[in-house]
């Protein structure tokens, strides 16, 4: 792994640094679309529309704000915030990310009661439920062909899975147990590079 | 702000710590303390704003705003999310500060790169677990539900085009097949 932090060739440059109402405005549009969660739409407002950060970067991001208790993407944005515009940047991401999901499902709430039974939305929105879950498999898919992992890490990343989605074990082991190897098969291959 | 509000704030701060993986790990902690332990919501109606949590745009973590909304109204959905994004928000804050002073370690690098297979594997399994749940109903909507699921899958993988055209074709097939 080089230490080079440049994008790999297929990555167009990146744009300059937004300040909080640039940050505001993306991580609003991201909560607004965010179906199946709200961290793909966070990651190809940043990777692919608005090039603020390279994939390599907004993983490692998208990384620690995993393994830090409360909403990864929520986590992200208080890092991402941070890291362009200060304090006034993370609050800018943070509210945008929350406020307007926020109006959207409080209203639902209010005229859930309305429409509970009524199978034309059921049936709209279980096909949306399965969209959403297709897009949030397809993603995972498109984040690591373009980061372009070792065998290694590939394994983990299969065996975290499985951990999560077949054996159902805990998060915190998962990250306790997994997460150490990882970073051991990490800086093996840095060794190993020299 | 009032007793319960107070109390829904109390709760979810000390809650808040603890979710490692996001609310949605939290759940059932949730689920015991408002449902089971204090009486403050039905279990339907639990379930019913979990389900509407999870199916509107937005952070899932905004399930704690439901919660406080149906137990103090406006001033219990802002001390709920308060208390369960706050300290969240400062640690997330101090850990981002470190990482900036320590940029250039190769330590930090090995552990930043070092998570990123394991929150990608998490974020797959998420994916697989929701869509194991979509795929329900008679054996024919079965496939219907794991056809718009491998479709869109697909989608969002190879196509650059918005992954909301697949959202959008996927309500519009269920809403014409999972009648």
């Amino acid at each position: 792994m080089s230490k080079n932090a440049a994008p790999p060739p297929e990555e167009p440059p990146l744009n300059p640094s937004p300040g909080p109402g640039q940050l505001f405005m993306a991580f609003a549009k991201a909560g607004l679309m965010g179906f199946g969660g709200a961290q793909i739409w966070v990651r190809r407002a940043m990777v692919e529309e608005r090039r603020w950060m390279t994939e390599r970067d907004y993983a490692e991001v998208l990384g620690l704000g995993q393994v830090l208790p409360g909403p990864n993407v929520g986590n992200a944005a208080v890092m991402i915030g941070r890291r362009f515009a200060g304090l006034r940047g993370s609050f800018a991401a943070t509210g945008g990310l929350y406020l307007f999901p926020l109006i959207v499902l409080i209203s639902l709430v209010l005229l859930w009661q309305g429409f509970a039974d009524n199978p034309d939305v059921s049936a709209f929105m279980h096909g949306l439920a399965c969209a959403a879950a297709g897009m949030v498999i397809g993603n995972a898919f498109r984040m690591s062909g373009r980061l372009r992992p070792p065998p290694e890490l590939i394994a983990i990343g299969l065996l975290s899975t499985l951990a999560a989605a077949w054996f159902r074990v805990p998060l915190p082991v998962i990250v306790l147990v997994l997460g150490p190897v990882s970073i051991g098969a990490v800086v093996w291959r840095m060794r190993r590079a020299g | 702000m009032t007793p319960a509000a107070w109390d829904l704030f109390v709760f979810f701060l000390k809650l808040s710590l603890l979710a490692v993986g996001g609310a949605n790990a939290a759940v059932p902690e949730m689920h015991r303390e408002v449902v089971e332990l204090r009486g403050w919501m039905t279990d339907a109606t639990f379930s019913q704003g979990y389900a509407l949590a999870s199916a509107a745009p937005g952070p899932n973590v905004l399930f704690v705003a439901v919660i406080g909304w149906h137990v103090a109204g406006a001033q219990g959905l802002v001390a709920s999310l308060l208390g369960f994004l706050g300290p969240t928000f400062i640690l997330a804050w101090a850990v981002a500060s470190l990482t900036q002073r320590l940029a250039g370690d190769w330590r930090l690098a090995a552990l930043r790169a070092g998570l990123v297979p394991v929150a990608i594997g998490l974020i797959l399994a998420t994916g697989l677990v929701t869509g194991a749940a979509a795929a329900r109903g008679s054996g024919v909507e079965v496939a219907v539900a794991v056809t718009i699921t491998l479709a869109s899958a697909l989608f969002t993988w190879r196509s650059n085009l918005s992954p909301l055209w697949a959202l959008a074709a996927g309500g519009a097939l269920g809403w014409l097949l999972l009648h």
